[in-house]
């Protein structure tokens, strides 16, 4: 790796711009990595445009942590150059992301800066809405999975979404669980039960419920309906599960309750959460990404983003400049 | 500036408008019209007033002719005989039996090829339907429909059904004639009812991997269930009092004696018998009070208060249905 200190750069295998703000070795780093795979991790490079290396060298505690994890952790979702449209106007530019297996990624940013489009991008939800458009590459499981052949049923079932309304059927808590999974082929009581247990205990809802399976999903509070509503992901054993503001209807001590369960469903999955609430995305994320006007202005670790954020328009945006 | 604050506080306080107004007012430096709050507050008094004289004749509007119908038609409606026995002598005198049953049989029959087809379309334009001129078609059709006067509806009945069907003056041809006539208002009462399921229940069922077909039968039929029972009851009661379109379809006769009993569905006498005529309540009133004779007055004001009753039955009966179907989903 190059030690020579250039001036603004752009990583030429991640597409990861450096402001120049700061020292900008990234460009040279990455030119130099000859055996880059094209991903933030493969590269050295974190994604926020400044080597690992470099922030080690400056002494960070969370550097050091982050360069111990970064190039160990799986990238199991990644976008690369993802652009929606909805009818003429263009709400997402050019975004790409990785999202890491056993980290929570928060997307963050002002109302209508796009992280709720891109979020519904990943599952290809916005496939549902009339006029939207989805271009570029989105990679899970060794494929782009946006083209018309994707099988989105099949997709589905591996990227998970929990909405930001707690939506639960109106049907039993049980059958609320049972219900994706037994028309996608699961059968047998035995086995419906078995999961319908994972799937609460992993919801941390099991002791609350465990006696009233069979009453209506609606006799819950709002806290525990979005604890089912994530069971009921949870049931499906995705890879991915995609959270769209999942607190903002609910109470602090529900919101902890998700906050601590996610901690645990995170381990074999990667989470991928849009918030407007600043303090829960440094409780809970590993890396966070800032939405701007449609662009995705900068990502890192989230502790560099709280701490040390590069960009003005998301220093900005954290001391409260505008909302 | 201090006299300023001071008197828009007053205004503020002499226009009663409460705490919030005189903070905003005194805030922002607002001047308060007194005169126009006075005028206002006065406008909504008369408002009030004249909403209420409306609804109160309306009210009064309902309850005397019910309550004229019912005191006309009760002595002959408690009748023994009148609710279990044919007609007679022509209509004359006797009961209304076949007639109240001819209608309820028609009503089945009606419900019974109108509500799959209703679903249907429903279920299309909401879930399915491309925005594109087809759709736009559809809709305007069905709309339409719904404003065709149900004499006409009636006219094409006979000429489609009874004629060149060879139907004749049949229980079938005036049960596609009412159905005609009820699907434009079931699809729309059903459209509406699947709009109002919230559209988190499709996109959850959407996030799950679950097909569009999947998320209707198994979360959005079943959400609007209430509404849609409510709907199909309500339209039931319209299909239910109908006279124009069976005029001319299911025809102006029963047959003197029905057989309950039989099995025999080609048999003209079997109740069953969707190809035997059949007159329903609505067109016997039409058809007795025609014919002018004075004998048959009591039967006519009977046979009125019947049907009426019928239909507040099957308005009531739709409430309650849709409360208790409500009820059962969200609190079981």
């Amino acid at each position: 790796m190059s030690d020579v200190i250039l001036g603004d750069g752009e990583c030429e295998c991640c597409g990861h711009t450096n402001d120049g703000v700061e020292v900008g070795a990234a460009a040279a780093t990455c030119a130099a990595a000859p055996d880059c795979d094209g991903s933030p991790a493969g590269c050295g490079c974190d994604s926020a445009g400044v080597s690992v290396r470099e922030r080690v060298a400056a002494g960070s505690e969370l550097g050091r942590a982050a360069a111990a994890m970064a190039p160990t952790s799986e990238v199991v979702l990644e976008t690369r150059g993802v652009n929606v449209y909805y009818g003429d106007n263009h709400a997402l530019h050019d975004t790409s992301l990785a999202f890491h297996k056993g980290e929570i990624t928060a997307l963050i940013g002002p109302s209508g800066c796009g992280k709720s489009t891109f979020l519904r991008s990943l599952n290809l939800m916005n496939r549902e809405i009339r006029g939207c458009r989805v271009e570029g590459e989105i990679l899970y499981d060794g494929r782009n999975i946006n083209t018309r052949e994707e099988n989105l049923y099949e997709l589905r079932r591996s990227i998970g979404m929990v909405f930001q309304q707690p939506n639960p059927f109106h049907k039993t808590i049980y059958e609320n669980i049972v219900f994706a999974p037994k028309r996608h082929g699961l059968r047998g009581k035995d086995n419906l039960d078995a999961l319908v247990e994972e799937s609460l205990r992993g919801a941390a809802l099991w002791d609350e419920v465990k006696d009233k399976l069979h009453q209506s999903a609606f006799s819950l509070s709002g806290g525990q309906q979005q604890r089912l509503c994530i069971a009921r992901t949870l049931a499906m054993h995705p890879d991915v599960i995609l959270f769209d503001e999942p607190c903002s209807a609910l109470d602090p001590i529900s919101t902890l309750a998700i906050e601590d369960l996610m901690q645990n469903v995170v381990r074999d999955r990667a989470i991928v959460i849009v918030t407007h609430n600043m303090e829960q995305a440094s409780r809970v994320s590993n890396r966070t990404a800032f939405f701007y006007m449609g662009d995705m202005v900068e990502y890192g670790e989230t502790d560099q983003i709280f701490q040390r954020p590069r960009d003005k328009r998301l220093n900005d945006y954290l001391t409260g400049m505008f909302s | 500036m201090a006299n300023t604050r001071q008197a828009s506080r007053q205004a503020a306080a002499a226009c009663a408008a409460g705490e919030g107004a005189q903070a905003s007012a005194s805030a922002s430096g607002l001047r308060v019209n007194t005169a126009h709050v006075v005028r206002a507050q006065r406008m909504d008094r008369l408002a009030t007033g004249v909403l209420t004289a409306i609804a109160v004749f309306v009210m009064l509007i309902v309850v005397s002719m019910v309550g004229y119908i019912l005191v006309e038609g009760a002595s002959t409606l408690f009748s023994p005989g009148f609710l279990t026995e044919p007609s007679r002598s022509n209509g004359t005198a006797g009961g209304v039996a076949y007639q109240l049953f001819d209608s309820f049989y028609l009503l089945v029959i009606t419900l019974l090829i109108s509500v799959p087809v209703s679903l249907g379309a429903a279920v299309f334009l909401t879930e399915y339907a491309p925005e594109g001129p087809v759709t736009r078609i559809a809709s305007t059709a069905i709309e339409t429909l719904s404003s065709l006067p149900s004499i006409v509806v009636g006219m094409f009945g006979f000429l489609v059904f009874s004629v060149n069907f060879g139907w004749k003056y049949s229980i079938i041809s005036g049960a596609v004639a009412l159905t005609m006539f009820n699907i434009p208002i079931l699809v729309r009462v059903i459209q509406q009812a699947l709009e109002d399921v919230p559209q988190h229940q499709r996109d959850a069922c959407l996030a799950m991997g679950l097909t569009r077909w999947e998320a209707t039968v198994h979360v959005l039929i079943p959400s609007a269930m209430p509404a849609i029972v409510t709907g199909v009851v309500l339209s039931a009661g319209r299909v239910f009092g109908e006279a124009a379109a069976l005029l001319f379809t299911s025809g102006m006769s029963s047959p003197v004696r029905l057989n309950f009993l039989s099995l025999d569905f080609s048999s003209p006498t079997c109740a069953w018998n969707i190809f035997r005529p059949g007159e329903s309540l609505a067109v016997h009133i039409y058809k007795i009070y025609g014919e002018g004779s004075p004998a048959a007055q009591h039967i006519v004001w009977g046979t009125a208060a019947l049907l009426m009753v019928c239909v507040l039955l099957f308005n009531i009966a739709s409430r309650v249905a849709g409360k208790a179907l409500a009820k059962r989903m969200t609190a079981e």
